[in-house]
């Protein structure tokens, strides 16, 4: 979403408008009360930042926010902290992933204050994949915080002023604060709970894991609303295609925490063009998603799809006529400083 | 012993009784702890709560012990050593991620919760970080002199167990 007061150089932050915590897009935009969308883009193994602007403008004008992931899969990439510092010199709104498996309390704390330096506004709190899926299965996990002290540690930086030791800070990251969420985990009786707890511990937004089961789902946010969680924390489930039949089956039984009922996977092998059929249920996906109370967006992880993200949101209508800000314009057509 | 882990978690209730009248046998002695001097008893003590803790919780030790919060379920037995909850990726028949042979510590833990049949949820208070100078001292003695003598600023949460 474009603003009033955008600022005249990328980069620079919007005003803080009262009652907001940060000074980026994306909490305007949810605090605003429409349907966000935000999206994930996959960080390159690679050292050139011209990788990280082709993969970013994927989502140009379809997507409010964009997640850089720290190494998702316990795999390594560019880490989230360099790709969200070269992403918003441009303007975009990053969601700063931090994963607590490789960092302890101490770098954390210092990657935070660099980021927002940076003009990092959203930051995502994760406890992480365990090292063992991922390229390096050897490496030492660090574990020193989880999602949930996390949390409360960048709360107590941003509000409080002051890392977790208690030593004052010159000035506090502005950030809106995130969490994940699985609401497909067991115990499923519990995850409404551990909802709870996470904006407890300082979360306004979370972001799903992979939602195929809409039954469970919505079992889910029924107990939210019971809560009265729906009111207090910004929710956009995790939706995405699915490439084929096979990839599906390897996905769940792969990829840690990832719940794909029978009956996707079978709509998948009924179809002639697999991979069509992945981004219709995606698409599916989120139509339905939009209609249940409580909901405040989606956030599409389109793993090796990305391309695919700005049709999926044209097709779902999600955006309402909204539109959103882009880059203004590419770097190429500025004038050459000699 | 991984057995007697999920039996303690499935006696969760009489046990955190039985534990609270024992706590308050140790507060009794303070006096004579002080007198003796609790770094001088560290040792002893963390060597009787490695043999009962440690056959009755899998207890890694960690001398800021949490269980009462966790339906006695010991969550530095989670490979994430997660201490607010279970992770995103428990697999669908409720074992752990990292260790499929075993049951998540933290589905096990809200089992235990529910067993405590308070109505109250501990599991919900929001833990903070462990402090690593504390692991393989005695959580027992923390907590006595904590309860106790303490004077001056919270510095962690109330430790049971």
């Amino acid at each position: 979403m474009r603003f009033d007061d955008e600022p005249l150089i990328p980069g620079e932050h919007l005003p803080r408008r009262a009652g907001h915590d940060s000074t980026g897009r994306l909490e305007r935009v949810l605090r605003a009360g429409v349907f966000a969308v935000t999206a994930e883009i996959a960080p390159p193994d690679s050292a050139d930042p011209e990788e990280v602007y082709e993969r970013a403008a994927l989502f140009d004008g379809c997507v409010d926010a964009i997640n850089a992931t720290d190494g998702s899969g316990a795999n390594c990439h560019m880490s989230s902290v360099a790709m969200c510092s070269l992403l918003t010199r441009r303007g975009y709104s990053m969601v700063m992933q931090v994963s607590g498996r490789d960092k302890n309390r101490i770098a954390i704390q210092g990657d935070v204050l660099g980021a927002a330096a940076m003009g990092v506004c959203n930051i995502l709190c994760l406890t992480g994949d365990s090292v063992g899926v991922g390229d390096h299965p050897e490496a030492k996990p660090v574990f020193d915080v989880d999602c949930m002290s996390m949390l409360r540690m960048i709360r107590g930086m941003r509000d409080d002023e002051q890392f977790l030791s208690g030593r004052k800070l010159t000035s506090p990251p502005r950030v809106f604060l995130g969490a994940a969420a699985n609401p497909f985990g067991p115990p499923l009786d519990y995850r409404p709970h551990r909802l709870a707890k996470k904006v407890e511990a300082g979360a306004q937004f979370v972001q799903t894991q992979y939602c195929y089961d809409i039954d469970v789902f919505k079992e889910y946010m029924r107990v939210v609303r019971d809560l009265g969680l729906h009111e207090k924390v910004f929710i956009l489930p995790g939706v995405g295609p699915l490439a084929s039949a096979r990839s599906a089956e390897w996905i769940r039984t792969n990829v840690p925490g990832v719940h794909i009922p029978d009956h996707v996977i079978r709509r998948l092998q009924g179809a002639d063009n697999q991979k069509e059929e992945g981004v219709q249920i995606c698409i599916d996906m989120i139509s339905e998603l939009q209609s249940i109370e409580g909901v405040h967006g989606v956030h599409i992880m389109a793993y090796k799809q990305e391309h695919r993200v700005a049709e999926i949101v044209e097709k779902t209508n999600v955006l309402h006529g909204r539109e959103l800000w882009e880059p203004g314009e590419p770097r190429d057509a500025e004038p050459a400083l000699v | 012993m991984y057995r007697m882990r999920t039996w303690s978690v499935r006696h969760a209730r009489w046990l955190k009784v039985a534990y609270a009248g024992f706590e308050a046998l140790l507060r009794l002695c303070a006096p004579v702890f002080r007198l003796i001097g609790y770094d001088r008893l560290d040792k002893p003590f963390v060597a009787v709560e490695k043999v009962t803790k440690g056959w009755f919780l899998d207890s890694q030790t960690c001398g800021q012990c949490i269980v009462g919060f966790t339906g006695l379920s010991c969550p530095m037995n989670c490979p994430k050593k997660m201490r607010n909850g279970p992770c995103g990726g428990v697999r669908p028949d409720g074992k752990c991620e990292v260790d499929p042979e075993m049951n998540c510590v933290w589905v096990l833990a809200w089992e235990g919760n529910k067993r405590f049949g308070t109505g109250e949820y501990p599991i919900q208070k929001v833990q903070p970080p462990v402090d690593h100078r504390l692991l393989g001292t005695s959580a027992w003695l923390r907590e006595v002199r904590h309860k106790t003598h303490y004077e001056g600023p919270e510095v962690v949460a109330a430790n049971e167990v």
